[in-house]
């Protein structure tokens, strides 16, 4: 308990009081006020504990780099948000908040446990101390008990299970100049920028009030006023607060995020809760100011230890005091200048201890008038106190040596200063570069993109009261028990690099990884220079030898949901349904998600089980009629006058000779001479093709085609349309197929003769316009009727109709599966993974024997492709009649295999057929149209399984069934 | 993201109005040729740090294919041109 509110100062609504709860108990703050300044305003001064020790922690910060106080704000059901930062939360009535990582409460943490145990966690303690022995090969020590345990001990806030009830808006915005940061620099860039009215601006500010440090400096009140004032009248200008810029990305492409709801007790229930700006700024300024580095010693982490910088503000800005005995640590005139506002604010300034020999002269005289103390040339040696600070341990130092014995100064509040780091994350982001400038002992700007502009303090332009540093663990603390915090956030101390480097970790990227430090929310905004400092010193080599880290964004946590947007649900995995879906619904289907689509698995009666279903519809198939929805086929139509020759060179199969009215299954290889696609080729007149692909092959195809048409093939004249959604697909299959369509057709001789396998008619079925092609999936006599989308449902209920009349029915995807790997037909995709050729597959015929090339051919024709020994499709029997094969089992020669045998293909389909009465399957096999009758050993789960080689055509060989 | 101007339809547009479509000007190689040459012409690429000549369609827009030059180390599309035109000379 030290901190207080002033009775004067700062620039908050002093007349109005809102409440909240933190850890469940009631305050009073103002609006304006932050969760942090509110609470130390409260005398709260523990609101966390760290995440490896479990350490008390208090408020080090004032913004975004805050790496202690990490709390959840709970807004309800589905609203909880962890690792907020104390000091960006603004106050609303109501607020409820939490600390994080703390069991059974924030003063009485078991887990700090941890502390008494620290021998037990150096650096990269997870990977030595825990893994256990390995058994079978795996850390199962390390996967079920050591790592959910750690994850539970050492961790920040958990994140709710409940979806997100909230909406995320995103727009798009241009402007000419986009300003980040609206501190002084900020607002006279955008002030000047904004003079030429055609020059839209957008000035952008992570704080809820423009102003940056001049809103805590009374003597910068008025400039900041009076530019945010003028901004405001220029229609050119857009403002925008609560907004983060968490990226640049190329040729000034800025992504923004905007708090919209948070900071309301009350909001609309339409507004969103976070916007994302999606900005192409023609250039970008980066003001975004520097930030200041605690001094590294032992127990540097208490409550009540604060960046000078930080208590500048809460004074400046809020009226608070941090504490009322005050000592203040630094390497900079800056703490200075925070002690003598937090003086005159009413707090007792112990002393100023200076890491330097000299002070500025300025505030050196200036301390002097107030009669301060002042003492020089120290170093630090760690503090008193338990769940506060109650003093500060140091002594006189010269040159490296200790030169006097060390005292002790009691105080409630140590302030540190070890000097000043630009921001310049997205300069980083925006493939800048920053240089080490020894004078300024900070990475400044080096290579800027031509479109950046970098202005104020993250240029490096520091004033001289900004200046100096005490980088790295203080001299005269070698005690390797004491724990020096480096990174607050992760628990990493000097000693931890210092391991880090002994172990052999060399490469500062290696260091982070290893120790953590740097990670995290806060990505090391306070620590990553004394990490960096500490790593090189203990390699013996220089700062600018051994780097930085690479900067990612964003550079403060963004919600998934503001990037995710609208596109939740459907909109992000939108579903496709048939024009017949409804109908399939109706009659009890199992859908099965195919890409986007979905499609009907089965149709199981009730008391049915869907395997029994799908053994019944694949036998109705066979011995009646099935009727199927197959609207999902990809579909393109192809016109013009040199359609046909067009399609003749896209295809292995010749298609140039093909008579309108015909149709043949055709094949597409890719320029390497492997299959990649299939379908049918229809020929409705001279210059008009329907052809057809697989289901999710039909966009690749299409992108493939108008690359051929486009780029390649451009003597030909000819026109590709994609008319997927266009018809409304149904698959009529069986003995009966012809029975069922004939008297609902119009216009078409349907009869065997008229009408052969592998012809298309146009005509129409009740009605309605309908391109009927005689085509078979299944192996028997079949019919595909395509009409019209919108007609599709009625089409299909008609055609069932009759079908059920004739003893067929509904079949779905398994039964089709089924019914088409029966006949050995193949499916792109499961019998090729695309290294295979249409000889492998023993569809060679496809490509006729007149000479004619086509894309492919000479891939075909490289000694890879042609050589002996390559997978074969063959049909495969195992010996139990009962026994389903796994697909993608491996198949092995020998029966009786020692390890280390080499597979000699696979299972690429399997299924119980209701008519072989047994399981069967598909295979690729080495050599295999040479092994037939051999018998192949097939490891399965728990066993292995011996199939018998056959041809991949299990049911009529001479193809009797199709016709007639 | 990239700003890439269209040849047909002008104007810098954002990278998401297009796809990429691989390496430009790969020539088929002349009949007969080797199965080393057709093979350098299936699998092999430039990928150079620097100046590189790409295919790109305009997907979500007129859904032509055009050729664009693109500096791999700042990402700029420095060049845009129709199939079958020359390449242009550009500084990177």
């Amino acid at each position: 308990m030290s901190g207080f509110r002033a009775t004067s100062g700062g620039r908050f609504d002093r007349a109005r009081r809102v409440s909240f709860t933190f850890d469940g108990v009631a305050y009073l703050g103002h609006p304006g006020d932050t969760l942090a300044s509110a609470l130390m305003a409260n005398g709260v001064s523990l609101v966390g504990r760290s995440f490896k020790y479990h350490r008390p922690r208090g408020v080090l910060a004032a913004g975004a780099e805050e790496p202690n106080a990490l709390v959840t704000v709970d807004r309800g059901p589905g609203r909880i948000t962890p690792n907020c930062r104390a000091t960006e939360v603004e106050l609303f009535e109501g607020l409820v908040a939490r600390s994080q990582n703390r069991f059974p409460s924030l003063g009485f943490d078991l887990g700090a446990i941890n502390s008494m145990l620290k021998p037990l966690f150096p650096a990269g303690f997870y990977y030595k101390t825990f893994m256990g022995p390995a058994i079978n090969g795996k850390a199962k020590f390390w996967n079920r008990l050591f790592e959910p345990l750690i994850r539970r001990a050492a961790g920040l806030g958990a994140a709710p299970t409940e979806p997100d009830p909230d909406a995320y808006a995103s727009l798009f915005a241009h402007c000419e100049v986009l300003v980040v940061g609206s501190g002084e620099a900020g607002l006279r860039a955008a002030l000047s920028a904004s003079e030429n009215p055609a020059v839209r601006v957008i000035l952008c500010e992570m704080d809820h009030d423009f102003g940056g440090w001049l809103l805590a400096d009374p003597t910068g009140a008025r400039f900041r006023d009076e530019a945010i004032a003028t901004l405001r009248t220029r229609p050119n200008v857009r403002l925008l607060s609560r907004t983060q810029c968490f990226g640049l990305f190329l040729q000034g492409f800025v992504g923004l995020v905007e708090r919209v709801t948070d900071h309301l007790a009350d909001p609309a229930i339409d507004a969103p809760r976070e916007r994302l700006w999606q900005v192409r700024a023609g250039r970008i300024v980066i003001a975004t100011g520097a930030i200041e580095r605690p001094l590294v010693f032992p127990d540097n982490d208490r409550p009540g230890v604060m960046l000078s910088s930080a208590a500048h503000i809460l004074q400046g800005r809020y009226g608070v005091l941090p504490g009322r005995a005050i000592v203040v640590a630094t390497a900079t005139d800056a703490a200075y200048r925070t002690a003598f506002a937090l003086a005159d604010g009413g707090a007792r300034i112990e002393a100023i201890l200076d890491r330097r020999d000299h002070a500025g002269e300025r505030v050196r005289a200036e301390a002097e008038a107030r009669g301060i103390r002042v003492e020089t040339g120290l170093t630090l040696l760690g503090t008193t106190g338990k769940k506060h600070v109650t003093g500060v341990s140091y002594a006189p130092m010269q040159n490296q040596d200790l030169r006097g014995p060390s005292q002790v100064i009691a105080c409630d509040t140590l302030l540190v200063s070890g000097g000043f780091t630009p921001t310049l994350h997205l300069l980083s982001q925006a493939r800048g570069s920053l240089r080490w400038d020894e004078p300024l002992s900070a990475f400044v700007p080096d290579k800027v993109p031509e479109n950046i502009n970098i202005a104020g303090l993250a240029s490096g332009d520091f004033p001289p009261e900004l200046r100096g540093a005490a980088l790295g663990l203080l001299p005269g603390n070698d005690d390797k028990s004491a724990l020096a915090f480096v990174d607050f956030q992760n628990d990493v101390t000097a000693r931890d690099i210092r391991l880090a480097t002994r172990e052999g970790f060399r490469s500062i990227e290696h260091v982070k990884r290893y120790t953590t430090t740097g990670m995290a929310t806060d990505q090391g905004k306070t620590s990553n220079i004394n990490a960096l400092s500490i790593a090189a010193e203990s390699l013996s080599q220089s700062l600018p030898k051994t780097g930085h880290t690479t900067f990612r964004m964003p550079y403060v946590p963004v919600t998934f949901g503001t990037l995710a947007g609208a596109y939740r649900a459907e909109l992000f995995d939108p579903i496709r349904r048939t024009p017949m879906h409804d109908l399939a619904e109706k009659r009890g289907a199992v859908f099965e998600d195919i890409g986007l689509w979905k499609r009907a698995h089965a149709f199981p009666r009730a008391g049915e089980s869907v395997k029994a279903a799908v053994q019944r519809e694949t036998r109705t198939v066979r011995e009646h009629v099935g009727i199927f929805d197959a609207s999902t086929l990809g579909k393109i139509e192809v016109t013009g006058r040199d359609a046909a020759a067009f399609l003749d060179r896209i295809y292995a199969n010749p298609v140039a000779n093909l008579a309108p009215g015909r149709c043949r299954y055709a094949l597409m290889l890719n320029e390497a001479g492997f299959l990649i696609e299939d379908g049918i080729v229809a020929r409705l007149s001279d210059q008009r093709f329907h052809i057809t692909t697989t289901t999710g092959g039909v966009g690749k195809v299409l992108h493939l085609l108008e690359d051929y048409r486009q780029t390649e093939f451009i003597d030909l004249d000819c026109f590709l349309a994609p008319v997927t959604e266009h018809w409304a697909v149904i698959a009529v299959q069986g003995p009966k197929a012809r029975e069922v369509i004939a008297p609902l057709i119009e216009g078409i001789n349907v009869a065997a003769d008229a009408m052969p396998h592998m012809t298309i008619r146009e005509g129409r079925l009740t009605g309605v316009p309908c391109r009927l092609m005689r085509a078979s999936f299944t192996g028997e006599r079949g019919f595909e009727v395509n009409v019209p989308a919108d007609f599709g449902f009625f089409a299909m209920e008609a055609l069932l109709a009759r079908a059920e009349g004739l003893g067929g029915g509904l079949y779905g995807l398994e039964a089709m599966h089924i019914l088409r790997a029966e006949k050995g037909y193949i499916i792109i995709g499961q019998e090729t993974d695309g290294t295979v050729t249409p000889h492998d597959l023993g569809l060679g015929w496809a490509m006729g024997k007149a000479p004619r090339d086509f894309i492919g051919k000479r891939g075909l024709a490289r000694p890879d492709l042609l050589a002996k020994g390559r997978k074969q499709l063959v049909g495969l029997l195992p010996d139990d009649p009962a026994v389903v094969l796994e697909e993608g089992a491996q198949i092995i020669l020998q029966h009786e295999p020692s390890t280390g045998i080499a597979a000699q293909g696979h299972v690429t389909s399997a299924y119980f057929s209701p008519n072989l009465g047994r399981g069967f399957a598909l295979a690729m096999l080495k050599d295999g149209r040479n092994r037939m009758g051999e018998v192949v050993t097939i490891p399965m789960p728990g066993e292995r399984v011996l199939a018998r080689i056959v041809s991949p055509v299990f049911l009529d060989p001479e193809g009797r069934a199709l016709h007639g | 993201m990239l700003l890439i101007p269209c040849p047909y339809c002008g104007f810098p547009r954002p990278e998401i109005e297009f796809r990429h479509a691989g390496e430009a000007h790969l020539m088929r190689p002349e009949e007969p040729a080797s199965d080393e040459a057709y093979a350098a012409f299936l699998y092999e690429r430039e990928n150079p740090k620097g100046i590189a000549a790409e295919r790109w369609r305009h997907v979500h827009g007129c859904g032509r294919y055009f050729n664009a030059l693109r500096d791999t180390v700042s990402d700029r599309i420095l060049a845009v041109y129709k199939p079958g035109e020359v390449r242009p000379e550009v500084a990177s």
